[in-house]
């Protein structure tokens, strides 16, 4: 008897669909307990699609290809010493930001996919969470192999463990990630799986790595590019799961669109800090924080929700407020870092003359406005050995933890505050979509663990923030902070360049 | 001259990761300390989950097993993601020409109906007990604390699902690809009396909260028998009656079985040689769920075995877990 | 419409898939980045295992595109033949 070919998606569903079955001898809402508290609606998980349906088999396959060339890169890295191809060491810090400030939320998210991965009723989509948390977890292993070396070269690296879970700006996206796995599942699968891998991702990944590509930082473009492969299958998952959640129910779609606008402003403050990693920290660059906003977001993401409308999806909230903030943020974070520069586990500069002017070039209606004069009047300041440090500790947003930094759109000089009262307390904001998430869900939030005032409620040593730095957080201060010129990092890099 | 000056200019100024460090010295550290030790996040939670308000979103406390070290529990395989997706890919590569091999020679039709039906009736249904050990070890996954345990059970977990899906291709060999012997299969899985032990075990596993307690009853006691009963035992008597040809069919289990067995037996014996608390709450942990177990299994061993083996089945594969078990250091 | 895209590692096997999408997808826009290639489309882009064979001179399974793949917008639809991307407005 001739076997019948089989196609790749009836040998999918045969090997996995049906491998569930209806319990008889326990609840089992007790073994998966968490799908109905958040109010969404489940009819029918058989009708999940699988997007990709790849089995077990063929994942270890394709994925140890991936892991043999990317090692084979790293050792190679390792071995003729490709630090020193980079560009700039200034470079570097923006990988010391990505190793401290990312790779423990690649964690986070393998995390969180085991979570729901273990949660969701149907297989189908358990199974996808599953392969997905498996990735996450090789993203952070990655991650932490390129940076090895680099952190055998340069300061800033070695305490990234410690400094996880303390640190004031990482707090940032640490929360981000709290906030999304503390939320029920599917709520997180939205967050992350949507909102994140989805609409924002590619953000991080793909124009910042092209620009590690054109700073000579093999190993990271290695890793980054490696780790996006996945990222495709990821983003494929966060996009059928909103599709099917806004077909299973009609009452899942005001549910799902307030989820959307959360986790859309959430991502959009946490990548301030990779918008001023694309246009102040790579040395050569490949395209402004703005241009890749309005490529992988505008036209991406404009694409996306113009093709969730059939289902009564619609923009984000406050995306037009974004579509201006993106001619700002960049500058309003690199200058933050640059005045707290003494407090920051990487090195700030000032941009030079041809980076200023690459900026006039591409936010030609902010930049000289704005936001010249402070660069240039901080390098007069410099000049005249008066380099300026804000010594005051900034006041954070309760929502998303970064200090007051943004400015009111319809006045860029203006910083925006926004405050709310609950239970007698008075909360601050950044933003209007800021105090917005706190007001729905006020309970969450009030218990942010916010660096600044854990330091003057005394849980983070001190008295002085010196002690703060340095016991609390293990930086090596006069070598991980302060500004690149004259740093150690600076030092050995001559160095080895044979340059005075 | 200038390229001598250039290397001795270039000294690394540390070996490895402050934390690395801390635990191992200051020397260079392996891919698998740095990708395992302290990886995971400790302290200052921002909020706690909506979905266990009771802990922390990464808690010790969510089984009553106690460490002082998470990170005590080393895999001797030193599997991190990439050594094991390419352990796992070799076995796969094997797997594969196997089943093609079986394929292309056609070595069902050389099958007696009678071997085939015990595969359908025994050896097929184990798919589902698989997919049980996948969510059981997504949730300690998902629930245990330490990188150096939870990313090992990360990994049996996707190892299982791949057994799984094993499982199906075979019972799609027998069916020539109709999926038949996979219904059949279900259905003796769903209300045939001499699986419902298994199925009502199973079951239970899946509603118990403890995720080391859980560890014990699925990855030790559930697959140590379950190991020995089909894939030893009715593995030895399908190839007395001429069905030799599907152990090329099991001879992935058989490898994955041998390199696990490794890493169970290294945390049980790491977390009973911690303290006499955790000997003696492992203990009660293995004797209820070796008795569950043993009765589960009780009528499938009598069934599929008793008439053919010499000696008492059962009895035997719970000898392998009780000597496994003193060894681990547990009375 | 709105574009569809897909973007792959810069390197020799990805150079084929592009020549195999160049001919299915006529219409296709090819942008060269550092370390990757980026290809757009309006609406709607299909990678044909058969085309990419025939470049390539050797058997092609469609999830090795996951190998060369950075990223991917639109509708994704992966079967035996072929991996589809569509928006639908």
């Amino acid at each position: 008897m001739a076997a019948k070919k089989l196609s790749l998606k009836d040998k999918y569903s045969l090997l996995t669909r049906d491998l569930d079955w209806e319990f008889s001898y326990q609840d089992r809402k007790a073994a998966f307990p968490f799908e109905e508290f958040e109010g969404i609606k489940i009819t029918d998980w058989s009708k999940w699609e699988d997007p990709f349906r790849l089995t077990m088999d063929a994942y270890w396959k394709y994925q140890s290809e991936k892991e043999k060339k990317l090692y084979a890169i790293f050792d190679a890295f390792a071995q003729n010493n490709g630090q020193l191809n980079v560009s700039d060491p200034r470079y570097v810090n923006a990988i010391k930001l990505f190793l401290t400030g990312i790779s423990p939320q690649e964690y986070q998210a393998h995390q969180g996919f085991a979570h729901i991965g273990r949660q969701y009723g149907g297989v189908g989509a358990r199974v996808a969470c599953q392969m997905q948390s498996l990735d996450e977890l090789r993203h952070v292993q990655t991650q932490v192999h390129a940076m090895s070396h680099y952190n055998k070269f340069f300061d800033g690296f070695q305490n990234w463990s410690h400094m996880q879970d303390r640190v004031w700006y990482l707090s940032v996206p640490t929360s981000f990630f709290h906030d999304a796995r503390s939320a029920g599942p599917f709520e997180f699968l939205v967050a992350i799986g949507f909102s994140f891998e989805y609409v924002l991702t590619n953000l991080l990944f793909v124009p910042f790595m092209s620009g590690a590509a054109y700073n000579g930082d093999m190993a990271t473009v290695t890793f980054g590019f490696s780790a996006q492969s996945d990222e495709a299958r990821h983003m494929t998952l966060g996009l059928e799961v909103i599709k099917f959640l806004l077909e299973q129910h009609e009452d899942n779609v005001p549910i799902v669109q307030k989820w959307i606008d959360k986790w859309f402003w959430r991502g959009t403050r946490l990548l301030s800090l990779v918008g001023m990693m694309m246009d102040y920290m790579l040395p050569n660059k490949v395209m402004s924080w703005k241009e890749a906003w309005e490529v992988y977001f505008e036209e991406a993401g404009g694409a996306l929700f113009k093709d969730l409308a059939r289902y009564g999806i619609t923009m984000p909230k406050y995306a037009e407020l974004i579509d201006k903030e993106k001619e700002h943020v960049s500058h309003q974070t690199w200058w933050t870092f640059y005045t707290h520069g003494h407090a920051a586990g990487f090195h700030t500069w000032i941009p030079t003359d041809e980076e200023m002017d690459w900026l006039s070039e591409k936010y030609p209606d902010t930049f000289d406005k704005y936001y010249r004069p402070r660069w240039e009047l901080a390098r007069k300041l410099e000049a005249e050995g008066k380099r300026f440090y804000t010594k005051a500790l900034p006041q954070l947003c309760t929502t998303c933890q970064i200090p007051m930094l943004f400015t009111e759109m319809s006045d860029p000089t203006q910083i925006s505050y926004r405050d709310t009262v609950y239970k007698g307390e008075r909360y601050h904001f950044c933003s209007d979509g800021c105090c917005d998430i706190f007001k729905d869900e006020p309970e969450k939030f009030v218990q942010s663990w916010l660096p600044v005032h854990q330091i003057f409620q005394g849980n983070c040593g001190g008295p002085g923030v010196e002690q703060v730095l340095g016991e609390y957080y293990k930086m090596n201060l006069g070598a991980d902070n302060l500004d690149i010129k004259g740093s150690p990092d600076e030092k050995r890099w001559k160095q080895w360049k044979g340059v005075a | 001259m200038t390229i001598e000056i250039k290397t001795s200019t270039l000294e690394p100024v540390r070996n490895t990761f402050a934390h690395i460090e801390q635990r191992f010295g200051d020397k260079p550290a392996t891919r698998y300390q740095e990708a395992t030790y302290d990886v995971q996040a400790e302290t200052n939670f921002h909020y706690r989950p909506y979905w266990d308000p009771e802990h922390e979103l990464n808690d010790p406390s969510r089984t009553a097993l106690v460490m002082s070290d998470w990170y005590a529990f080393k895999d001797p395989r030193q599997f991190y993601y990439g050594t094991y997706v390419q352990q796992r890919a070799k076995m796969q590569e094997v797997a594969e020409s196997n089943y093609a091999f079986f394929d292309k020679r056609n070595l069902v039709a050389s099958l007696s109906d009678e071997v085939r039906a015990e595969v359908v009736r025994y050896l097929v249904p184990l798919r589902h007990v698989e997919h049980t050990a996948n969510l059981n070890n997504m949730y300690g996954t998902a629930y245990g604390y330490g990188t150096a345990i939870t990313q090992a059970l990360l990994f049996n977990g996707m190892d299982r699902l791949g057994i799984a899906q094993y499982l199906s291709r075979i019972g799609l060999m027998l069916d020539g690809n109709s999926g038949d012997a996979l219904k059949q299969a279900k259905a003796l899985w769903m209300d045939e009396p001499v699986w419902q032990g298994m199925r009502a075990l199973c079951e239970e596993t899946l509603v118990t909260q403890d995720w080391f307690e859980l560890f014990l009853a699925q990855d030790l006691v559930i697959d140590t028998l379950i190991g020995e009963l089909f894939y030893n035992q009715l593995d030895q008597k399908l190839t007395a009656k001429g069905g030799q040809d599907i152990a090329m069919l099991t001879e992935f289990m058989q490898e994955w079985s041998k390199d696990t067995t490794r890493w169970v037996d290294a945390v049980t014996k790491t977390a009973a040689a911690e303290s006499d608390a955790n000997r003696t709450l492992m203990a009660g942990w293995i004797e209820s769920w070796r008795g569950k177990a043993a009765e589960a299994l009780a009528p499938l061993a009598e069934e599929m075995l008793g008439g053919s083996h010499k000696g008492d089945a059962l009895s035997e594969a719970l000898a392998v877990l009780d000597k496994r078990v003193a060894k681990a250091g547990i009375q | 419409m709105s574009k569809v895209y897909i973007a792959l590692q810069d390197n020799d096997v990805s150079r084929y898939i592009v020549e195999a999408i160049e001919e299915d997808n006529p219409e296709v826009t090819v942008i060269h980045n550092p370390a990757m290639i980026r290809i757009e489309a309006e609406g709607h882009l299909v990678v044909k295992r058969e085309t990419v064979e025939e470049k390539l001179g050797r058997d092609w399974e469609v999830p090795e595109l996951h190998l060369n793949l950075i990223t991917l917008g639109g509708n994704v639809d992966e079967d035996d033949d072929q991996l589809s991307l569509t928006w639908n407005v």
